[in-house]
């Protein structure tokens, strides 16, 4: 088997007396759907934000296809290709939804020019498609702060897809998304992640799209992986029946 | 469109008064002075960062033209303008390299400290700088050629609103431009920022140099025309008042400061002839106004006749 694209090794980070990681091993390997599950407050964010470098581990190492990013900082990661939605979106609130992408295209490629506009005709168009592909098309020229939430998501993921990333790490992804546009949604976003192939890791609490979805589900609990196989066994195991998706 | 007529038409207005009020000349010759860093303050103030210490910039780009005239005997105009302009962006190089860290209260005092070191050097370094007496600054040649003090003073006005507008229109594609586009965003969401890949610190280096040379040509000329500096250009009053003047004209295009600085400066000499105690109660009460009736300053008012102008 290839080396996995992520490596994450014995990694630990402590806020006061939560153990928010607890010796997480984990590979993310390239091309899979992974899906993380587990109750509120055990560990799921704090994951992401240690593998892009906004939380620096107390111990172990974070590997990115051998390269250790463990103390690297967020656009370092980023530049090397992992991109990241947010629980929270976070978004440019002083621009409309079509500048928030612009930006996020433009960070992509060539960024440093300080004569020529912002909203090239090149940059306007990718803007656009990202904007249809996450379902905002009719939003552009929305102030994004006053969106809806499930709207503001949906920026916020299309922020991440314009970095064109390799791995892609999507914080609960569908929370705040009216109901019946999950799916739709879902469809959308894997569709563009298998045609690119793009590497996903997504946290998830509704387990119909975690069975639909993911190639394979890992189970965090209290800052450690409790179970990770293919989500047929994992959903039905029945300490993560009980332990977690029952509290879910 | 209709935004760039109202400014040219603006323009043409402040190139038009000083002809019927010869006096005014010299008021509006300060009005570029103030406006060029109070331009260079409203730069940083888009990106939520408040300068209590641009000043030093502005004494920098004075002194500049100080020492090459009455240290140097470079009385040429040109070369003092740039050497202003390339001083004090190597002074905002140094300095903006450790401002770039700090956010809120932290960089307005962490400004407002370096520029009262700069104030004190100043006042002290007798034998460089003239200590409190200052500098005198001659009239300087222009394009090789001898003029006398009151053509000067019309090439300066002129040429100076000539400057203006050059330097308007480039810090206007500037501000467009991602990088300046990124500024707003640093007030907004520094960390997303960061989740593009793109270095914060750099985008606000760039535009603290950038602010920097704007307030030093804005030291320059006002060294230029008043022919006398002290120390007081760095004293922290002047950095508040150009905080002022970019948040009376607004921070919604290049044309604000400028007009927020005619409108302090014209209070400020009409109050010395007609009202010589009420000139702060004027400007408090205009800015009072401007807060509570125009959050986006002055140059607010173009922006809502151009957006109308813009409906169908
Ligand atoms: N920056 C932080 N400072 C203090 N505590 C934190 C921080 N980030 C996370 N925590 C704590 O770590 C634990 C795990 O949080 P989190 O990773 O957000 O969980 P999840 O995403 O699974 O809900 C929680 O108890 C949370 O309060
Ligand atoms: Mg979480």
């Amino acid at each position: 088997m290839s080396a996995p694209l992520l490596s994450v090794r014995g990694v630990r980070v402590a806020f006061g007396g939560v153990k928010a990681a607890d010796g997480v091993d984990l590979d993310v390997n390239a091309g899979e759907f992974l899906a993380i599950i587990g109750p509120n407050g055990s560990g799921k964010t704090t994951f992401i934000n240690l593998a892009t470098g906004y939380v620096k581990p107390q111990a172990g190492t974070i590997r990115l296809e051998g390269r250790d990013i463990t103390s690297a900082r967020p656009r370092d990661v980023t530049k090397l290709g992992i991109a990241r939605a947010f629980q929270i979106p976070q978004l440019f609130t002083e621009h409309t939804v079509l500048e928030n992408l612009m930006l996020a295209v433009a960070a992509n490629q060539g960024f440093w020019r300080w004569q020529s506009p912002l909203g090239s005709p090149a940059v306007r168009e990718a803007a656009m498609d990202l904007l249809t592909t996450v379902g905002l098309a009719d939003m552009v020229g929305a102030s994004s702060n006053a969106l809806n939430e499930g709207a503001r998501k949906l920026t916020d993921i299309a922020l991440a897809l314009a970095l064109k990333p390799r791995l892609l790490l999507l914080d609960e992804p569908t929370a705040g998304v009216s109901t019946d546009e999950k799916f739709p949604l879902m469809d959308r976003l894997a569709a563009v992640l298998r045609e690119r192939g793009v590497t996903a890791v997504f946290v998830e609490h509704d387990m119909d799209l975690v069975r639909r979805y993911a190639d394979r589900v890992v189970v965090w609990n209290q800052g450690r992986v409790v179970a990770d196989g293919a989500p047929d066994a994992v959903l039905t195991d029945p300490a993560v029946l009980r332990d977690v998706v029952g509290v879910l | 469109m209709l935004h760039f007529i109202i400014i040219l038409a603006l323009a043409a207005a402040f190139a038009a008064i000083p002809a019927f009020f010869p006096w005014l000349a010299f008021v509006f010759t300060l009005v570029l002075a103030k406006g060029f860093a109070a331009l260079g303050v409203a730069i940083l103030l888009r990106a939520g960062l408040i300068s209590i210490g641009h000043a030093l910039f502005y004494a920098v780009g004075a002194y500049t033209v100080g020492f090459l005239s009455s240290r140097a005997g470079v009385n040429l105009l040109i070369p003092q303008l740039v050497a202003a302009a390339v001083v004090s962006g190597l002074f905002g190089l140094v300095i903006g390299l450790f401002m770039v860290r700090y956010r809120g209260i932290f960089f307005a005092m962490l400004n407002l400290a370096v520029s009262m070191v700069g104030y004190t050097l100043l006042s002290k370094l007798y034998t460089l700088t003239g200590g409190t007496d200052g500098l005198s600054i001659a009239t300087p040649r222009v394009l090789g050629m001898t003029v006398g003090r009151e053509a000067f003073e019309a090439i300066l006005l002129y040429g100076g609103l000539g400057l203006a507008f050059v330097v308007g229109i480039v810090v206007h594609r500037y501000l467009k431009s991602p990088m300046g586009e990124a500024l707003p965003a640093v007030e907004s969401n520094e960390i997303r920022l960061e989740y593009l890949g793109i270095a914060v610190p750099r985008v606000l280096l760039f535009a603290y140099v950038g602010s920097a040379v704007l307030a030093g040509i804005g030291g320059a000329i006002h060294a230029l025309i008043v022919g006398h500096i002290t120390p007081d250009l760095a004293y922290w009053t002047t950095s508040g008042q150009l905080v002022l003047v970019a948040v009376l004209g607004g921070i919604g295009g290049v044309a604000g400061p400028f007009i927020g600085a005619t409108f302090l400066e014209s209070v400020r000499a009409a109050a010395v002839i007609y009202a010589p105690d009420a000139w702060n109660i004027i400007i408090g009460a205009g800015l009072l106004v401007v807060i509570f009736f125009l959050p986006r300053g002055l140059h607010g008012l173009i922006e809502r006749i151009t957006r109308k102008g813009e409906r169908p």
